[in-house]
């Protein structure tokens, strides 16, 4: 049978299939492995095939669960918050200040740089500027605005969430970008030619004709945000925990079923907020458009 | 002479192929077929897996070419080589693990004893792990894991240890070292000497832990004994209301802003140093060498509280056997001869086996090492770069004074989960 006798429904399983058996094996079943093992019973050392609610009653029972899942939501907030406000502006002047397709381009481009340099380096670097004896604090006190190096630089929440919006804006900008060029020029014009000001153009049109874009840029931030490790460990110096740190804390004591229950947990978290950013905007219906 | 001891060329490697004839001729006769044995041992390859301090490409390759047979290395953390031990006992034929990590996963069976007599060196190893004694021959500190009460089992199998030296050890020890405070002389500007300035409001917000909690809570126990705010019956093995103590004392301390960082690796501790963040801290012998190569003064200062101990030792897995085990014994057995030995000093740790170590070095490393003497000539480290300059002088002298005055050990306390939720909750606050 060639492909071009095949049903269309056939074709198209076709397609998905190498895919689909990709996410299957190789996400799909260590994930069930996840779940599995937050039943296992653990003996301090081993774990073993069995069923226990154990990992999960006491996973609830710690106050330091709730602690670090505050922590993480409130680094999660504010890092939207501001990607949001940095992503939707510089969208807003590439779509509809830069006139010029190629200047437009180029200046995209240019926001893609920082992303040639891995994410670790990235965060690293950092370190060193923000340090006691880094650049910005030398830079102050030779200039005479501090008399000694500002502290809450490095090491702290600021530092976490700098690095946050330093590495994840550019998510927020892509998607942004895309849905606010698709927004056809007449609508504005029309609006304008209508007497709307700029105000009720920007919150009558642009903002729910980009909702899609904003959509899907807050689902990339905010999952990156609750998954992070790396970042929330290298830049609060260790002395703030999220939930992925405080896993990884778990799973440097081998305690992997505790670990794998805080795993489900955070699943059942960051799917709770993708379904409710996806309940508010239509993402497929606004993406066909 | 003393020019080519110190690379170790003729003497070290004649004395290598006697010792390695030895052992074949032993193992040999035991086997009963050395033709056999002599042509299938080229076939093994043994999988070393390690802590980056034991862990050198150099050494694989120098006991690959001497013994016939292919050592593979690979590097791993502790946690990370307990976890493979329990879960992928197959991926690891000989397993590099602190004494403490014996202390939790003996019981999981997946290691097997060695026999002492078959490890040549076996007498000259240091009697702090033999016979669990310092120097003078008092009994070792035994808060922690001393090495000594986890060295021996009484019968093959056995879960539990034996309490005194039996002919079957758990592991054959290999390096240690006697851990302090690392400091900057330069920036702390006076004269430290106790355990308890880790806690001086002097260095609010200029001070790190380490973020493993057994270590971290140690260092921190030290330093509060040291300041008489907490008194332990056991620092090694702490009862859930001393826990307690400790991490209300280090939240407290945390919401005064005491702690600058806490570090969960090597490099991390050498950057907090170097740049200034962190005047005192936890910090491994390796580590402050890196901070003086940087051209930054950082000094592992001796307290008159002591050190804290530690060390690590190789096990074979129980899966090995019949050639591939004597292989293994056969490299344990070469792990003692002192190229090693030698390694490992360079970057300031002990070999258990001192002796071979003295003859792999050259006389003026070991007067530096070993002696706590003023460097006769410039000191470098294994591989090879210039660390420190004549005159130096080793930060809490020679190997008597550091080892001897080993206070606690790196440990697995009976309430470890207590331990590591209670900490969990100090990182968080």
């Amino acid at each position: 049978m060639s492909p071009l006798n095949m049903s269309s429904e056939r074709l198209s399983q076709l397609q998905v299939a190498p895919l689909a058996i990709l996410l299957t094996l190789f996400t799909g079943l260590p994930l069930l492995m996840v779940v599995v093992l937050s039943f296992w019973p653990f003996d301090g050392l081993e774990y073993a095939p069995g069923f226990t609610l154990t990992n999960y009653a006491e996973m609830f029972a710690s106050a330091t669960t709730w602690r670090t899942f505050a922590v993480t939501l409130r680094y999660a907030a504010i890092t939207w918050a501001i990607t949001l406000l940095i992503g939707f502006t510089v969208s807003y002047y590439l779509v509809f200040h830069v006139r010029r397709v190629k200047v437009q381009i180029a200046l995209f481009l240019l926001c893609t740089i920082p992303f040639w340099t891995s994410g670790v380096i990235r965060t690293i670097s950092w370190i060193p500027f923000l340090g006691r004896e880094g650049l910005f604090n030398m830079a102050l006190m030779k200039l005479g605005l501090t008399q000694g190096p500002l502290d809450m630089l490095l090491f702290s929440d600021f530092a976490v969430v700098l690095t946050y919006v330093n590495l994840f804006t550019l998510f927020m900008i892509v998607p942004v970008f895309n849905a606010m060029a698709k927004i056809d020029r007449n609508v504005i014009e029309a609006a304008h030619d209508a007497g709307a000001t700029q105000w009720q153009i920007l919150r009558d049109i642009v903002i729910p004709l980009s909702s899609t874009g904003i959509a899907l840029g807050s689902i990339f931030v905010v999952t990156l945000v609750m998954g992070d490790f790396l970042v929330v460990r290298a830049m609060s110096g260790g002395q703030s925990s999220s939930v992925v740190s405080a896993m990884k804390n778990n799973i440097d004591q081998l305690y992997y079923p505790q670990a794998a229950a805080s795993a489900v947990l955070l699943i059942a978290v960051v799917l709770a907020m993708v379904t409710a950013i996806l309940r508010i905007v239509d993402v497929r219906a606004e993406l066909s458009r | 002479m003393k020019k080519s001891m110190k690379r170790g060329t003729v003497t070290r490697r004649g004395a290598l192929r006697t010792l390695a004839a030895g052992a074949a001729a032993g193992l040999g006769g035991t086997l009963g077929a050395p033709m056999i044995w002599a042509q299938t041992i080229r076939d093994v390859t043994l999988m070393h897996v390690g802590p980056a301090y034991s862990i050198f490409p150099d050494i694989a390759a120098k006991a690959s070419a001497d013994l016939g047979f292919k050592v593979e290395m690979q590097n791993a953390w502790t946690d990370a080589i307990m976890a493979r031990v329990l879960g992928q006992p197959d991926t690891i034929d000989i397993a590099d693990l602190e004494f403490w990590a014996l202390q939790r996963i003996w019981r999981a069976q997946k290691l097997q004893p060695i026999e002492t007599a078959k490890i040549a060196n076996w007498d000259k190893i240091t009697p702090l792990f033999r016979e669990g004694v310092n120097f003078d021959g008092s009994p070792m500190s035994r808060q922690g894991t001393l090495p000594f009460k986890v060295q021996y089992v009484a019968a093959m199998g056995d879960k539990t240890f034996a309490a005194g030296p039996t002919g079957l050890a758990t592991m054959m020890p290999t390096i240690f070292n006697a851990d302090t405070l690392g400091l900057r002389p330069d920036l702390v500007g006076r004269p430290l000497e106790s355990w308890a300035e880790l806690l001086s409001p002097d260095f609010r917000g200029k001070t790190a832990l380490i973020n493993v909690p057994q270590i971290g809570i140690m260092d921190a126990a030290m330093a509060l004994e040291a300041k008489g705010e907490v008194t332990y019956a056991d620092k090694g093995n702490m009862t859930r209301a001393e826990i307690d103590q400790t991490i209300a004392a280090l939240i407290a301390l945390k919401k005064q802003g005491h702690f600058r960082a806490f570090w969960s690796s090597f490099d991390e501790s050498v950057n907090y140093m170097a740049s200034g963040e962190v005047l005192i801290q936890s910090m491994w012998s390796p580590a402050v060498t890196a901070v003086r190569a940087r051209g930054v003064n950082c000094e592992y200062k001796g307290l008159k509280e002591g050190y804290r101990g530690w060390g690590n030792g190789l096990a074979l897995m129980r899966h090995l056997d019949g050639l591939r085990r004597d292989a293994a014994i056969e490299y344990l057995n070469w792990m003692l001869t002192g190229p090693y030995g030698a390694f490992v000093a360079r970057q300031g740790y002990y070999s258990s086996v001192p002796e071979t170590t003295q003859a792999a070095l050259s006389p003026a490393e070991w007067d530096y090492w070993y002696g706590g003497k003023p460097a006769a000539t410039e000191i470098k480290d294994p591989f090879g770069a210039v660390m420190e300059q004549p005159g130096r002088i080793r930060d809490g002298g020679s190997f008597e004074a550091r080892v001897g005055n080993i206070r606690c050990w790196n440990t697995t306390m009976d309430e470890g989960e207590y331990l590591v939720k209670r900490w969990n909750e100090f990182v968080a606050s």
